[in-house]
Parts: structure tokens; C-alpha cells; sequence
């Protein structure tokens, strides 16, 4: 979760959603058009903070009452029972989870037990679809079979390990503790415990050459997790690294680099079997049925609902967005209290959503439906006009675009914004 | 210390006699203002409790930058040996820009006080219109101040005046404006030492304009100095330059505020008002007669103000043009040395060339646009007069590069300079050098003193405009002054040097400069517009050239990553504002073809270097 909270609308005590949520949830169910709903469930401890992160997360311990390590899954566990009342009172027809994702922070950093408990208050709550893809982000060094055993008992199907990089000097630029001898460790516990294995990159850290990039998605690939996720290195405002950059002390990113790395990584994945299906995320997918996917990240960008557990933790449900106090402290007080843990929402207006529709779609190998573009003041008209300097431009599929999808080539996905602007228009 | 004036001559009806009608040359922050406000004090025409620090620089601009822009004459009784004295006090406006304004000013008075800061020695433009005031003949009194200062050497820079002027060093009077030591005897000094002024008082009305200021409530007001005859209210009065005659509406004098009186005699010094609406009506340098009893003969010496410099000025937001406009046509009220015609620029939009004396002149028209009218603006490059003749010997004047001709030229013309400079000795090396490297010629160098020069040189006045003020400041540790004068003109090789982005012309960086220079300024401007141009979707050359001939290129390498590499769920609605924000920031981009040039880019690449605050201080 990003640390800066955007400035919204007040949400009510009781948490209850506008009346248009349960409509639109309603219509679209009745239509036959998808509108999953999922849970992410943030957990704000880490050990060490690292200079390039600006989620919210804490190294202390104890943040006070519900909010230490110890007791934070009473409080995880009562935000659930408040979102089934509130969907309840808000008249959001219920429905199974599709995913749950334990994210944050470093949710391993709290007892498997724990982890545990609040995915079984959830199920409890929600119900959950068969097969429901439930992940856990893990730390390679909180991580061992045992914990992982247990995590797979209680229902977790997957867990997603933040590897960042083989390198050792790249990891100390990070300020990763981790040892990078654990990784392939940590994905052959996880294999053992019957779970699926995602493990998250980050490309462009001043220092990193193009060498040692190639060496860490070889080492990734050669660990054969079923899905990668590689990030690009952002100078976040307001964190350690991007005070180190203004003061000069760490050179500053820079994007042509990055953009031969994603080249190369594309390149390696794709040779060793795996499959783009967004901007930043490949799945190990040989034959291109669409496996290994992570099911929970496709379904924000495909604009599903969700709500979010934790201080911090941003929701939406059928186009309206709210996001909890961000201090654990704060946050578990208010749910101590019966208030809701919002603290603002959003209705982003007809201009905005497809706005929104567009940024989403276009980064995912699915692509937009040009249809979407319909939604425009003018019917889309300006939108469609641009569409053949894309196709000329490299940037989109020609012919799925005649067949009436925008899809990016991999330029594309590397100017992905470009795309956007000019679809929406400026 | 003389006495309080204990019955002062009264206004219209003053023998000129007991007349004493002088100014204070002075350079800026040498404590003209501060002395003038001291001279108001001891003769008892304003009251200490009513006293603003310098009182008679009535503009806030003014009085923030220490300059004064427009004069004001103030009247003062004064008594010596018992006889009761009228001193009209002109001041003058201190910068070189203004030097006609000056010389009107310095032709109202029969005696100047030189005024020269006691830790400093005199300045160029001081030397300038010391030189000015001989020539009119007047009678100088030499006086140094801030003798209170710690770092007065008196002796030194008394010894200085006295080598300059022709007097003894023990001539030169000693006093503190801010003390006020010393001011009752200058003010003794001015009744005995100057003349009374001379004229015929049976004669027909001659008086001349040496300032002219617009008022919002009572329209123009004209300050005169009368030569001969007589000026009465109710009357009508007549411009001698445009024949156009005006009803005297009220006459009067100031000390220091506007006292109507019941007209003005031989040597008096007073303001006129009309009811005109435009400074323009009622210039200065023009002659006042009477319409009823015309004189035959002006009094000589008027000009129209010529503007020297000219820059576009742009409104950033081009919805502001109309303010922009309304706000010229109010400041023109005023200011009768500027002018202006619509323009357009393909990169800037719409707004207007404007011509001014100086460089000082712009940044107070700029600042007061700014600061007024609250417009945000962007200045192009200051440019020159040039006269340019084409092969088949048509003639053309340039004041924007734009209007340069293409093809074969047979000559360009360019304005010259008469630039002085004094400076410490030690650094005569690198003056000279500037000067020499700014395309000048020496013409002469005086020892002020061992250890001050004034150095004169003949230099193209587009070099002065361009950054010669203040390369010449930091090559002399801020010690040099200078002044300079229209010298006539020159044929020189002058070249324009266009500026092309993905081969589309920007006309705002158009510039005329000598061929030798022209490829340094191809390489800066490129260089600085690749560091200002964010990369855009495709490469973008950018280059300099003469004509068609390319003389320096730079690229701005293609964006190859446009993407936030990571969009989950709290990202959503981040990332949507980020885009919406850059929607916004798009409304700031000028066209320039197809590249996105952002509105700040222009403003950096336009202001710095060529133009820079500090010049106003001299």
C-alpha cells in the first residue's frame, strides 16, 4: 500500500457504502458479468526497513494495543466481522471470496497460526469459491517448511517470496537482509509444502549492471517458481533512497537502463517458458492455457471488488474507493470503538472510471475491449482516431486491434502510459 | 544654524532674486533621497512626525529599489542674513535610461549639489551627469556624504572632487543625511554660491515640462519651470511642439504637497494641471505658453523619447492578453517613452513588441506589469534597432528577428554605444578584455584618481543588451559602474540565428547577433534547450542555423519507458490522479509542431543570461 493517502470523502461510522454499490454488484450478477469479490489482508511489520520502500509498514513490535505483533490478529479478525456487517447493511449481495492475498509489510513475520486464523474468519464470513487462489507474501529468511506446512494446512495455496535480486551488492543497495543462498531454500520448502511459488524482482537499483540484472532472471528461472513478478526500481518521495538520490549520494534511476532491462528479462522469461500477462508480471505457462496467474493482482486490474484488512488497506466495491487509517494504532482504535477503519472514499466521476478502465486494461495481455471507449463524452470517436498512429507507432497489436482489442506490444508495455494518454484523450 | 525662513516669499509673487532652483546629482545608494528628505526637515516644510523614509520617491518600486524613476521638484523657504529665500529643489532620476529626463531637469536649475557617497568615491553614471550639468553651465556645489559612516575617507575622495570640478578640496562640503550634519550649511551654501535665475518678466509665458506624471484622480500633472512672463490659472495654455492648448485648471507649487497658487513668476517652479488623461499630451522637454499671448520662440532642447531596446512580452497565460493589453494602455499614461504594437508568436501566442530606453526601463515596465496588474509574463530577448537593406537596397528597420529578411542582404546597420566605466585600476585588464571580446573600441582612459580609471569605449549597443552589465560586474568584484549613450551606428556582419525543434522554427529564439558569435549562441541555446525539453515520444532534434545552413545540433533522445511498473490495488487510484495531473500539466505545453514544449522551459531559456535584476541597481 502506498504511505500517501490520497484526500477523499468522508466514509460514515457504520462504514455503509452508497446505495448505487449493492445495485450495480446486483446488476452486473444478474447480467451474467463478472464482478468477483476478494480480500487483501495487510499485516504493517517488518524487521528492517529498506531505503527504496514507501509502504506502510513498521520495525517496531508493539504499536500499541491491537496493533503488536502479538495481538494484531484480534484486530485483522474484527475488520472482517465489520466488512460482512457492512456489506450487509449496505445491501452488497454477499459472495465467496475468489482470492485472498496476505500482503505487506512482511505478513511471515507473524505466527503461521495467526495467518491462519484471520483466513479462516474470513471463510467464515464471506464463503470462499473451490480452488480460491489464498497468498501469502513471505520473507525468505522467516520462512521455513514447517511454517510453510502449516500456512498450506490452513488453506494458503500460494506464496509469493520477495527474492529482489541474486546479487549481493545490489541486495545491499536495497538494504535487503535476506541471503541470497536462501531463495531457492525457500522455493523448494514451499514446493514441498504443495504450494505455488511466485518470487518478485526489482530491476534498475543504482549499481545494478546489465550482468547482474541478467544474473538474478537466470537465478530466478533456474529456481523454476511458477510465476515472476519484476519491478522496476522507483525513487518513491519521502523515502531514505530518494533522500540518499537528492543529496547525491545514490545515483538516481535511470529509465533507458531500465528499459533494456525489461528487454532482457522479457527475452529470458519468455524463453524459459513463461508468459507476460501484465506490464510487470510473467506466469509459467508453456502452453498458454492461462495458468499460474496471479488471480488475485488480475482481478484489480480487472476492476473486481475487494476489500481490504489493515491499517493502510485500500477497498473498492462496484466504483467506490475508501482506504483505512494508515497508523496501526489509529486504525485498530477505531475498529476497538465499532467505527469504521475508513477514513475517506472516493466516487470517481463517469470521466475518471474509464479513465481508470483504460490504465487497467491496457497493461494486461487481454487487453481493452474498444468497446470501453464507448464511454467517452464523444462516443469514443477521438479515442479511435488515434488508434492507427499507435498501431504505426509499434505500440499496439494491429490486428488485435482491428479485431476491436487494444493490446500492447512489448514497446507498448514500456510506454504503457503513453497508450493511456492517448486513449483518453490528452 | 540658520533660521527658519520667518516669512517665506510667497509662490507667484517671488522676486527671482530670492529664487535658488537646484538638483542633486547623485549615483544610487549614494544618499540623494535620504539628504533630500534631511533638506525638507530643516527648512520646516514637513513636519518629522509626518516624515516616510524618502519622501519624494513616491513609487513602491521606487522606494524598494532605492532608485527614483520619476522626478519631483519641492519648494523650500530658507533664510540667510535675514532675507528670506525660495529653494526649489528638482530631483532627478538616477539611471542612464533616463538621461534625457535628466537633461531636462539639469536645463530647470541654475546649480546642481554633486553628491558623492564619502566611502566610495563618484560612480559612471554621476561622472555622466556631472558632465551633462557643466555643459548646461550650471554652478556645482561639491558635497561628500555619510561622513558618519565608519569607512568615510573624506580626504581622499574630497581631493577626487576637487581634481574633477576645479575647486579646492576644502570646497567640498562634508555631511551625513542621516544625521543631518552639515545640511543647514549646504543649504547656506546654495542660497550664496548659486545664481539666481534670469528672465524677462513683461515677456509672453514661456515655461518648460521637465516631468509629466499621470495621476488617477487628477489626470496628468505637469511640472514646469518658468523662463519668462507668467502663467495664471483659468487660463488657456498652449504645447509649444504640438500646438494643442489646454484649460489651466490648477497651478500651484509643492512643499511637498500640492498647494495651488495664484500662478507662477520669472524662475519659479511649479506644477500645472489640465485635466489631459496621457502624459503624451504634455511632454517633457515640450514648452508652455499661453494661448491668449503665444511666445514666438520654444525654449529649445526637446525631443520624443526614442526607444533603444525592444522585447516581445507575453502573457504565460494567454487568456491574461486582454489584461495585458489594458494594463500597457494605463502604464502609457505614464510613460510617454513607451511604446508597443501587437505580436504573435507561433510558440508564445499572442502579445506585444515593446519598445523602452533601456534595460532598467523594461524591468520596471515589466515589474510594475507583473506587480499591478498581477500578469505572469515571459520577456523574450532584448533586442536592438537594426536598419537593414536587402540586395536591391530596400531598407528595412528591424526591432524583432522575425522581421529580418531572408535572403541576399547588402548591409545591416546596427546602433552604437558611447560606453564609460570606472573602475578600480587593477581591473582595467579585464574590462578591457570584455570590452574588447563584446566587439568594442577603446577610445580613451582617464586616472580619476591613482586609483580609479574611467575608460571609455565604442560598443554595439546589442552587446550591452545582451549580459555585458553583468559579465562586467563579476569581472570586477561588482566594483565597476557604467554609462552609456546613443552613439550613432555601424555596418556590421550580423547574421540571424534561428532556433528549429524537429525542424519547425521557434520565432521566440530568434536571435541577431554577429557571425562570430552566432555559432557560440547556436550551441548554448541547443545545448540549454535539450536540459529544458523533457524526451518526448520520438527523438527531437534541435538546431541552430543561419538561413539553411545548420550550424549546431543537439537531440533530445526518445522516451523509452513510459509505464508505472506497478498497479495494484492502493495504486489505482494514485496512478489515476498521476495521469490526471499530467492532463493538467498538458494544458501547459506550448505546440511546437508536434513537440511538447512546457511553458516553463520558454521562461528559463528566455530569462536566464540575457536579462537579470540586478542591472536596476545601477
Amino acid at each position: 500500500m502506498p504511505a500517501v493517502l490520497p484526500l477523499g470523502d468522508p466514509v460514515p461510522d457504520d462504514g455503509r457504502l452508497p446505495s448505487s454499490c449493492g445495485e450495480a454488484v446486483r446488476r452486473s450478477l444478474a447480467a451474467g458479468v463478472p464482478r468477483t469479490f476478494s480480500l487483501y489482508v495487510h499485516v504493517p511489520f517488518c524487521t528492517v526497513r529498506c531505503g527504496y520502500c514507501d509502504f506502510n509498514t513498521y520495525t517496531a513490535p508493539d504499536l500499541g494495543p491491537g496493533a503488536s505483533r502479538g495481538d494484531y490478529v484480534d484486530t485483522a479478525v474484527a475488520e472482517v466481522g465489520f466488512a460482512r456487517r457492512a456489506l450487509e447493511d449496505s445491501e452488497v449481495p454477499a459472495r465467496p471470496l475468489h482470492t485472498v492475498f496476505f500482503g505487506g509489510g512482511t505478513p511471515t513475520l507473524l505466527p503461521a497460526a495467526h495467518l491462519v486464523r484471520i483466513l479462516d474468519a474470513a471463510r467464515e464470513a464471506f464463503g470462499m469459491v473451490d480452488g480460491a487462489e489464498v497468498t501469502v507474501e513471505a520473507n525468505p529468511d522467516t520462512v521455513d517448511e514447517a511454517y510453510l506446512r502449516e500456512l498450506a494446512a490452513g488453506g494458503v495455496t500460494r506464496v509469493s517470496v520477495g527474492m529482489q535480486s541474486a546479487v549481493p551488492h545490489v541486495l545491499a543497495t536495497l538494504e535487503r537482509t535476506h541471503r541470497p543462498e536462501n531463495i531457492p531454500a525457500a522455493v523448494d520448502a514451499a514446493r514441498a509444502a504443495g504450494l505455488d511459488v511466485s518470487l518478485d524482482l526489482i530491476y534498475g537499483t543504482p549499481g545494478e549492471s546489465l550482468g547482474d540484472w541478467r544474473t538474478t532472471v537466470e537465478t530466478a528461472i533456474a529456481c523454476r517458481p511458477d510465476h515472476i513478478s519484476a519491478y522496476s526500481l522507483i525513487v518513491e518521495e519521502g523515502t531514505k533512497f530518494s533522500a540518499q538520490v537528492a543529496r547525491g549520494q545514490v545515483a538516481d534511476v535511470d529509465p533507458d537502463d531500465q528499459a533494456d532491462k525489461y528487454l532482457l528479462a522479457d527475452e529470458l522469461l519468455e524463453a524459459a517458458g513463461f508468459r507476460w500477462y501484465e506490464v510487470s508480471n510473467w506466469a509459467h505457462d508453456p502452453q498458454e492455457t492461462g495458468a499460474h496467474r496471479a488471480e488475485h493482482n488480475v482481478a484489480y486490474w480487472r476492476d473486481m471488488d475487494w476489500w481490504g484488512i489493515g491499517p493502510g488497506s485500500h477497498s473498492h466495491v462496484a466504483g467506490v474507493r475508501f482506504w483505512n487509517a494508515k497508523h496501526p494504532a489509529a486504525y485498530a482504535q477505531r475498529l476497538a470503538t465499532g467505527v469504521t477503519p475508513a477514513v475517506g472514499r472516493e466516487v470517481p466521476d463517469a470521466e475518471a472510471r474509464l479513465l481508470e478502465q483504460i490504465m487497467l486494461h491496457v497493461r494486461m495481455v487481454e487487453g481493452l475491449d474498444v468497446r470501453v471507449l464507448e464511454q467517452a463524452e464523444d462516443g469514443g470517436a477521438a479515442a479511435r482516431a488515434r488508434i492507427p498512429q499507435l498501431i504505426a507507432a509499434g505500440l499496439i497489436d494491429g490486428g488485435l486491434a482491428q479485431a476491436g482489442r487494444i493490446v500492447p506490444t512489448l514497446q507498448g508495455r514500456l510506454r504503457n502510459d503513453h497508450i493511456v494518454r492517448e486513449l483518453a484523450g490528452f | 544654524m540658520s533660521p527658519l525662513a520667518s516669512n517665506p516669499p510667497v509662490p507667484s509673487r517671488t522676486d527671482p532674486s530670492v529664487i535658488r532652483n537646484f538638483c542633486i546629482i547623485a549615483h544610487i545608494d549614494h544618499g540623494k533621497s535620504t539628504l533630500a528628505d534631511r533638506m525638507l526637515q530643516c527648512t520646516g516644510v514637513v513636519q518629522p512626525r509626518d516624515m516616510k523614509a524618502q519622501y519624494l520617491d513616491r513609487m513602491d518600486i521606487e522606494r524598494e529599489r532605492g532608485i527614483t524613476i520619476k522626478s519631483q521638484a519641492v519648494r523650500m523657504p530658507w533664510e540667510v542674513d535675514g532675507v528670506d529665500y525660495a529653494l526649489n529643489m528638482i530631483d532627478t532620476p538616477g539611471h542612464v535610461d533616463f538621461s534625457y529626463e535628466v537633461s531636462r531637469s539639469l536645463a530647470s536649475c541654475e546649480g546642481a549639489i554633486l553628491l558623492v557617497d564619502a566611502a566610495q568615491g563618484i560612480e559612471a553614471q554621476t561622472l555622466a551627469n556631472l558632465y551633462l550639468a557643466m555643459e548646461h553651465e550650471l554652478e556645482i556645489i561639491p558635497v561628500l556624504n555619510k561622513i558618519d559612516l565608519p569607512a568615510a575617507d573624506p580626504d581622499r575622495y574630497a581631493a577626487e572632487l576637487a581634481q574633477l570640478i576645479g575647486c579646492e578640496p576644502e570646497d567640498v562640503l562634508r555631511v551625513s543625511g542621516k544625521t543631518g550634519v552639515g545640511v543647514p550649511e549646504l543649504l547656506d551654501r546654495v542660497v550664496t554660491s548659486l545664481p539666481a535665475p534670469v528672465g524677462q518678466a513683461d515677456a509672453p509665458a514661456r515655461a518648460m515640462i521637465f516631468d509629466s506624471v499621470y495621476d488617477t484622480y487628477r489626470g496628468v500633472v505637469t511640472y514646469v519651470r518658468v523662463v519668462d512672463g507668467r502663467l495664471t490659472p483659468r487660463e488657456k495654455i498652449r504645447m509649444m511642439s504640438t500646438g494643442a492648448a489646454h484649460e489651466l485648471l490648477e497651478i500651484g507649487v509643492s512643499s511637498p504637497e500640492p498647494q495651488p497658487t495664484e500662478g507662477l513668476g520669472v524662475g519659479e517652479v511649479g506644477y500645472l494641471i489640465t485635466g489631459v488623461k496621457d502624459v503624451r499630451q504634455s511632454k517633457v522637454g515640450d514648452t508652455v505658453t499661453l494661448e491668449s499671448d503665444p511666445a514666438e520662440q520654444e525654449i529649445g532642447g526637446y525631443r520624443d523619447p526614442q526607444p533603444m531596446v525592444f522585447s516581445g512580452l507575453y502573457p504565460i497565460d494567454g487568456s491574461d492578453y486582454p489584461v495585458l493589453r489594458d494594463a500597457l494602455d494605463k502604464l502609457k499614461l505614464n510613460d510617454a517613452a513607451l511604446n508597443y504594437e501587437p505580436e504573435t508568436s507561433v510558440a508564445l501566442g499572442f502579445g506585444f513588441r515593446v519598445g523602452f530606453l533601456g534595460l532598467l526601463h523594461l524591468e520596471i515596465v515589466r515589474e510594475r506589469l507583473e506587480r499591478e496588474f498581477d500578469l505572469d509574463l515571459i520577456s523574450t530577448m532584448p533586442n536592438v534597432v537594426y536598419q537593414v537593406t536587402t540586395e536591391d537596397r530596400t531598407v528595412v528597420e528591424v526591432t524583432n528577428p522575425s522581421e529580418f529578411p531572408e535572403g541576399k542582404i547588402h548591409e545591416v546597420r546596427e546602433p552604437m554605444a558611447a560606453a564609460t566605466i570606472i573602475v578600480p585600476a587593477e581591473f582595467i585588464g579585464a574590462v578591457m578584455e570584455l570590452c574588447q571580446s563584446k566587439r568594442g573600441h577603446l577610445q580613451g582612459m582617464d586616472y580619476l584618481s591613482e586609483e580609479r580609471v574611467e575608460i571609455r569605449y565604442r560598443i554595439p549597443l546589442a552587446e550591452i543588451v545582451f549580459d555585458f552589465f553583468d559579465s562586467l560586474k563579476s569581472r570586477t568584484k561588482g566594483y565597476a559602474s557604467l554609462n552609456w549613450g546613443a552613439d550613432g551606428d555601424q555596418a556590421a556582419d550580423l547574421v540571424k540565428v534561428d532556433i528549429l525543434l524537429q525542424g519547425d522554427q521557434v520565432d521566440a529564439f530568434s536571435a541577431i547577433t554577429h557571425r562570430d558569435f552566432a555559432y557560440s549562441y547556436g550551441t548554448m541555446m541547443t545545448a540549454k534547450l535539450k536540459e529544458l525539453i523533457p524526451r518526448q515520444q520520438f527523438e527531437v532534434p534541435i538546431q541552430a542555423a543561419i538561413g539553411s545552413r545548420i550550424i549546431a545540433r543537439e537531440n533530445i533522445r526518445a522516451i523509452r519507458k513510459d509505464v508505472l511498473s506497478k498497479c495494484y490495488g492502493g495504486d489505482i487510484s494514485r496512478k489515476r490522479k498521476l495521469l490526471e495531473k499530467q492532463k493538467e500539466g498538458k494544458k501547459r505545453m506550448k505546440m511546437v509542431g508536434t513537440v511538447e514544449v512546457p511553458q516553463e522551459a520558454f521562461i528559463a531559456a528566455l530569462s536566464s543570461d540575457s536579462s537579470s535584476a540586478d542591472k536596476g541597481k545601477k
